[in-house]
Formats: C-alpha cells, structure tokens, sequence
C-alpha cells in the first residue's frame, strides 16, 4: 500500500542518512584530533601485523654479543642485556599489548553491553539487579581488581583477557544502559513494538543503532585504558610471560640496566605513551565527530 | 544533614558486603585449594592428614558457613595469617598503612597544586597558547603509564643529575627529611598523572560555568577579572571537581600498588604482590579488601564533601 510519496520520503531519508555518515567521516578526518589518532594506532597495528616483513631481527633469539647498543643503523633503538633488538622487540610486543586490549574490551561490550541493553530496556528487577552488580565491580579500583584476578586465576592470555576485560563490564553496562534510556521511549521503538515485534528484534532492530555511537566512542576509550592495564600487569610479571615481548615486560626488563642502557627502557614506554595517546585522540575525534550538538557548528 | 549522613553511610554498606563477596569468591577460585597450595611441593602426606588440615581451615563447612564465619571476623578485625609467616595479617597491614596513606595523601597535593592552576588559566585563555601547553599537558599525563614516568623521573633525578635516591624507605617519624628526599619521586609519579585528569575536569567545569549568568553580572558590576574567576567561577567550578577527584582516587589507589613496587616502598600494595609472589592467599586477600574498602570509603567521603559545599544536595 506504498503511494509515491511514501516511496519519495523514504528515498530522501536514505540519501540523507549516508549524506550524514559522510559529514561525520569527513568531521571525524580532518578535526586534527581524529585524523591524528588514526595515524598513530594505524601505525601500531601495522607494525604488530606486518612485524616480521618489517625487521630482519626476530623478537626472542639472543645475542648476548651485541647486548645494551645504543641507536645505529643495525639497530634503530638499540639493543636490550641479551642483545634482542629493541625495535623489532617493540614490533612483536605490540601484538600482545593490541590483542590482548582488544580481546579484553570485545569481551567487555559483549557482556557490559548486553547487560546494559536488558538493565535499560526491562527496567524493574532486571535493572536493579544488573546494577547492583555493575557497583560492586566498580567499587574496586580497575588495576586493583585486575591484579586481585590474575593473582587468584593464573597468569596467561586467556586469564589476563578475562581480568582486563571483567573489569570494564561496569562502564560498558552503564553507559549502554544511559544509551537505551535515553531512545526506549522514542517514537520508532515505540512503532516496532506496536507493529508486535518481539523483544529482541525491538533490541537488535531499533534500539541498538541508536545506542551504538556512545558505545564505540567508550570501545575506543577503553582500548586505550587495557593497553594501560596490560602493561602494567605485564611490568609487574603479572601479565604477558617471558620470553614473549610485550612492552610493560620490556619496560621492566630494561629497568635493571637503566644506567647502561636506557633505550631498552625508553623506547617500548613511548610505545606504550604514542598508542594509548592515538586511542585517546581517536576517541575524542569520534565523540565529536558522533554528536550532533557538534555537528550543528 | 545528619539523616542524609546516615543515609549515605548505610548504602555504602551493599558496596562494601559486595567488595567482601567478590575477595572471597575470588580466594575459593584458586585452582586447587589453600592446602594445596600451601603443601606445594611436599607430596608424601596422607589423604587422613589432608582432611584434617582442611578441617583446620573450614574448607569442610558449606560455602555459606565459610563465608559467615569469614566475615565476622573481618568485621572483628580479623583478616587471619599469613600462610608463610605466621603473623597476622591485619597487624601487617596496620604497619604498612601509613606508607600507602602518605604517597596517597602527596600524590593528590601534588595533583591539586597543579591542576587547579593549570586547568583555569588553560579555561581563561581558552584557545590561546596557555589553552594549548595546557591540552599537551593533558594528553601527554593522559598516556603516560605511571611506571613508565617514575622511570623517567628516576633516569633524570637520581642517575642523571644525582639529587634524590632511585628507591627506599625511612619512616616519617624517624627521619622526616629523608623520609620526604625519598617520597619525592614515588608522589609525582601518581601526582603528576592524577594531574593530568583533574586538570582536564578543571577546565571543562570552569569554562562552563564561566559562561554562567552569575558569571556576567559579576562582570556587569564592574569587578576585576581576577576577582570573578576566583572568587566567583572557581568556587563554583570546584564542585564537580570533588566528584571527579573522588573517582580518581581509584586509579590512584591502583596506582601505589605498581608504584610502591617500582621504589620499594613497604606499603600495602607491595604486601598485596608479594603475597601473589609466596602464594600467599590470605595475604593477597586481606590488602585487596583493605584498599577495596578505603575506595568505598572515600567515595563516602567525597559525598559527604560534596553535600557540605553544595547547599542544593545537601537534603535531596
């Protein structure tokens, strides 16, 4: 029973709709915040994915002759106490540092995020209880609980996974819930369930697009926090095990000969400080480039 | 005041019976048991010999029995003993309370002294140079792994230039100015991070309420520019501030436990490692519960705080 109007309003909002995802492209890019960050963690994944076409070295053989060089054109950042080379070492680690981050906050927007969806469109017990729960958690200082998981489960990928990302539940659950507020009583959920849709296609169809922006500028956000987290408990022996190179380890590692050779040490912190710093631009970039109240401008 | 002072207290009580579930069921999740683990390698001991310490530690008792008795007596102050020692844990952490409590207590002046100052002068000459040195400030404290800092700070302070020691401890009460020379480096390794946020918070709130009608009638009548930012705005601004404060103080509690590792400082976060270290359960335990619990007890006193310098929550 479609007439052409029906049909010509609908062409328009479509067009509108990728008009507006382009704007927001394009806001995200050239702020210089968003275009910057971009570059910086592009940069990292490359060099984690790409990592063996990118350094003759290899991350774990040792080669005590060469031991604590400094910067030269066969070692770019020099060399660590066995003689590993800093750079490429730096290369490898990024895959710990990255997968473990991003496993760790997947696994904190599936499950904070569907406990926030439930807790904001059930309401009732359901919230209640949902968020008793997310207090507790967060109750505990994140590192804190983080170490408190790994000390009690074991260190490895998985248990270091589960502890980083265990600990992000209660903001993704908060702020998915505060999404779905703030659209559950709009008019569009309000027609798909008038139209008798069941729960979960009134969730997936109508509620979570419109939740999505707030969530992916928390994922960004928060993969910056667990590479923090990552190499802290890997600095502290609690996280990414030896002989695996992962900057906090290296961190550590280069720590004890500081004096002799403080490329070791300084080189994967940076490392650390220019991703982290890259997720925190991008994140930015995105909140901005994501708000209309920005856009208006 | 005193009813919403009674209020607030008894709903921290659901956090802190919360934070006590979750120490325990952490502690029971330890593959294996506290026996086992205790026994390590020892291998010749009998089934008969293995029930009875078992026995000896409850493990016997339905779950929800062993949780009881557990937390009455947290609640009479008793946290248990150390498996490998033998001393009582809640004496242990009594002794190393003070060292946590003043890295907390220099790292949040630290981070006040400079944040507050940075965050209005980068809100007054918003998108001007102070506005920029301010945003690097911001976003360089905002990546910098406090580890990674203290490093730095060591690189420069103790190596380099020689002024104050890389590592070490001396009691307050015994030496006080060493006790500072050695203090130092481990507070602006947190402060300077802790900054870093509160700095961020500081100038958001304040050009908010800069842009307040109150703001501009201050102007209207003619005062001095520096007499409406500070007396009028900052006071204002300051509000919100207290509340981020407060939940930076989470982060700055996980911060001592790295930080107290990198400069050997006898604190509580190092009792928490090196009880993970030996093995040590109850160890890890009884500090996760203590810090645990001084965070619920600091967002009690931050509301609490916040009520006291803002009229309008006060009977809400």
């Amino acid at each position: 029973m479609r007439d052409a109007a029906t049909l010509a309003t609908g062409r328009a909002a479509a067009a509108r709709r990728r008009s507006d995802r382009w704007r927001t492209l394009r806001l995200f890019l050239t702020r210089s915040a968003g275009g910057v960050g971009t570059l910086m963690v592009l940069a990292a994944l490359i060099g984690a994915v790409f990592a063996p076409y990118l350094t003759p070295y290899d991350a774990v053989t040792l080669d005590p002759p060469a031991r604590l060089q400094g910067p030269s054109a066969e070692h770019w950042l020099g060399t660590d106490q066995l003689g590993r080379d800093t750079f490429t070492r730096i290369l490898y680690g990024g895959r710990a540092s990255l997968s473990v981050a991003g496993a760790a906050v997947a696994f904190a927007l599936l499950v904070g995020g569907t406990l926030g969806l439930l807790a904001g469109f059930y309401r009732g017990w359901v919230d209640a209880l949902i968020m008793r729960i997310t207090d507790v958690l967060l109750s505990f200082p994140a590192v804190l609980l983080a170490i408190a998981l790994i000390a009690f489960l074991g260190a490895g990928f998985t248990n270091l996974v589960l502890a980083i990302g265990i600990v992000y539940v209660g903001p993704f659950a908060r702020v998915a819930r505060g999404a779905v507020l703030t659209v559950r009583e709009e008019l569009f959920v309000e027609a798909s369930r008038a139209l008798g849709s069941r729960d979960w296609r009134i969730i997936l169809g109508a509620v979570l697009p419109s939740a999505a922006a707030p969530l992916i500028v928390e994922v960004t956000l928060r993969l910056a926090y667990a590479i923090l987290a990552e190499a802290s408990l890997s600095f502290l022996g609690l996280g990414t095990q030896p002989p695996t190179p992962s900057w906090g380890l290296m961190v550590a590692d280069g720590r004890r000969f500081l004096a002799l050779g403080p490329w070791a040490t300084i080189a994967p912190g940076l490392a650390i400080m220019v991703v982290v710093l890259g997720f925190n631009l991008l994140g930015d970039g995105l909140r901005d480039a994501l708000d209309p109240r920005v856009k208006a401008r | 005041m005193l009813i919403f002072l009674g209020r607030r207290t008894l709903l921290a009580i659901p956090s802190l019976l919360g934070v006590a579930l979750v120490t325990f069921i952490l502690m029971r999740s330890v593959p294996g048991d506290v026996v086992t683990s205790l026994l390590g390698d020892v291998q010749d001991v009998t089934p008969e010999r293995l029930a009875e310490l078992r026995r000896m530690f409850g493990l016997d008792l339905p779950i929800h029995v062993q949780f009881g008795q557990w937390l009455g007596a947290v609640l009479q102050g008793d946290l248990g003993s150390s498996l490998r020692t033998g001393r009582s844990i809640a004496g242990d952490i009594a002794l190393r309370f003070p060292v946590t409590l003043q890295l907390t207590l220099m790292s949040l002046t630290i981070a006040l002294a400079l944040a507050l100052p940075i965050g209005v002068t980068a809100a007054r000459y918003r998108g001007r140079w102070p506005d920029y040195l301010g945003s690097a400030f911001v976003l360089v404290g905002l990546a910098l792994p406090n580890f990674f800092l203290a490093i730095l700070l060591i690189l420069l302070f103790s190596l380099h230039l020689g002024w104050l020691p890389p590592a070490g401890y001396v009691p307050l009460l015994e030496n006080p100015g060493e006790n500072m020379r050695r203090m130092l480096l481990p507070s602006l390794s947190l402060g300077l991070i802790l900054a870093a946020a509160t700095t961020r918070i500081m100038r958001s709130t304040m050009l908010e309420v800069l842009g307040r009608d109150y703001v501009r009638t201050a102007r209207a009548k003619g005062l001095e520019e520096r007499v409406v930012t500070l007396r009028h705005a900052l006071r204002n601004a300051l509000i919100p501030v207290v509340t981020v404060v407060g939940l930076q103080f989470g982060s700055l509690l996980g911060g001592t436990v790295i930080i107290e590792q990198v400069f050997s400082l006898p604190g509580i976060g190092r009792f928490a490692l090196e009880g993970i270290n030996l093995r040590d359960y109850p160890v890890v335990q009884g500090a996760v519960l203590v810090i645990a619990a001084a965070f619920v007890f600091v967002n009690l006193l931050v509301d609490v705080i916040y009520a006291l310098i803002d009229p309008r929550v006060r009977y809400a």
